[in-house]
């Protein structure tokens, strides 16, 4: 019988995520025998990459255009920005494709499928509107370029390109809130799922 | 500081890039480096033993 206790919506929430990811689950001990290989190296290597673009954006939030312009040290935090997101976007392309080989969307997998899919797009508005936020020539020359392709889409009406405000408010707020929600959405289905086996292995046989 | 003047003289980034055209592809030649990079990151992922990995199989 239940009681007022069981029909509580934290008590409810509780016991359907304990259900769905115990802490063995969320944090395992050993993976199955077949991630024993190079490739499923890449999508830590991909959120290891975005913590320090996340680092290293914040600390550039802190100081501003003109201390990374001019400075030595923000030169450097500029650079280790830029080349984080390189190897972020590196990392995450070896990944996509080791992940399309493996037909990961298999045994259940189309959630963890898409919210990859959704976050590589997502990462891609993210870095766009980081071009277009460098306050110098070159992002003058990516915005006046882009602004024609964007606004034949009819996107241009509410994302304009040529307003520094706006594409720096999406590329410090907006964007790399759902590039990290994304993320950690996509890791727990990978984690309540498990890494999808190879092909010659039945699904969820070697979990 | 001299191999960082040695390594910019190698790459020289202050010019004009370079580009490859074949019929209606054009490329830079920066992001066709990249993309071949990745290619051969891909396949050695794959061929490359993973340390540990015969290890594991001799203590089933």
């Amino acid at each position: 019988m239940s009681t007022s206790i069981d029909q509580q919506w934290t008590t409810r929430l509780r016991r359907r995520v304990a259900g769905k990811l115990p802490p063995e689950k969320l944090l395992p001990d050993t993976q199955p025998a077949y991630v024993s290989s190079w490739i499923y190296v890449f999508g830590v290597t991909t959120m290891s990459a975005l913590a320090v673009v996340i680092g290293s954006g914040l600390i550039l939030a802190l100081r501003g255009p003109q201390w990374w312009h001019e400075s030595s040290i923000g030169h450097f935090v500029n650079s280790l920005h830029l080349w984080s997101v390189e190897i972020f976007f590196f990392a995450m392309v070896v990944h996509l494709w080791g992940k399309f080989f493996m037909g990961a969307w298999r045994g259940g997998r189309t959630a963890t499928w898409m919210t990859g899919v959704v976050t590589f797009l997502a990462s891609i508005a993210t870095a766009f509107t980081g071009y277009a936020s460098q306050s110098n020539f070159d992002s003058q020359w990516i915005t006046t370029q882009a602004k024609d392709g964007i606004n034949s889409t009819g996107a241009g009406a509410f994302f304009n390109v040529l307003n520094l405000g706006q594409m720096l408010m999406w590329h410090i707020v907006l964007l790399p809130l759902a590039a990290v929600v994304l993320t950690a959405l996509h890791v727990l289905l990978v984690r309540i799922k498990g890494v999808v086996p190879p092909y010659e292995d039945k699904v969820g046989e070697a979990q | 500081m001299a191999w960082f003047s040695f390594l910019a003289a190698l790459i020289p980034l202050d010019g004009y890039g370079h580009y490859l055209h074949w019929g209606v592809i054009n490329i830079s030649v920066a992001n066709f480096i990249v993309i071949v990079l990745m290619v051969v990151t891909f396949i050695a992922a794959l061929l490359l033993p993973f340390p540990g990995r015969n290890r594991r199989k001799e203590s089933k």
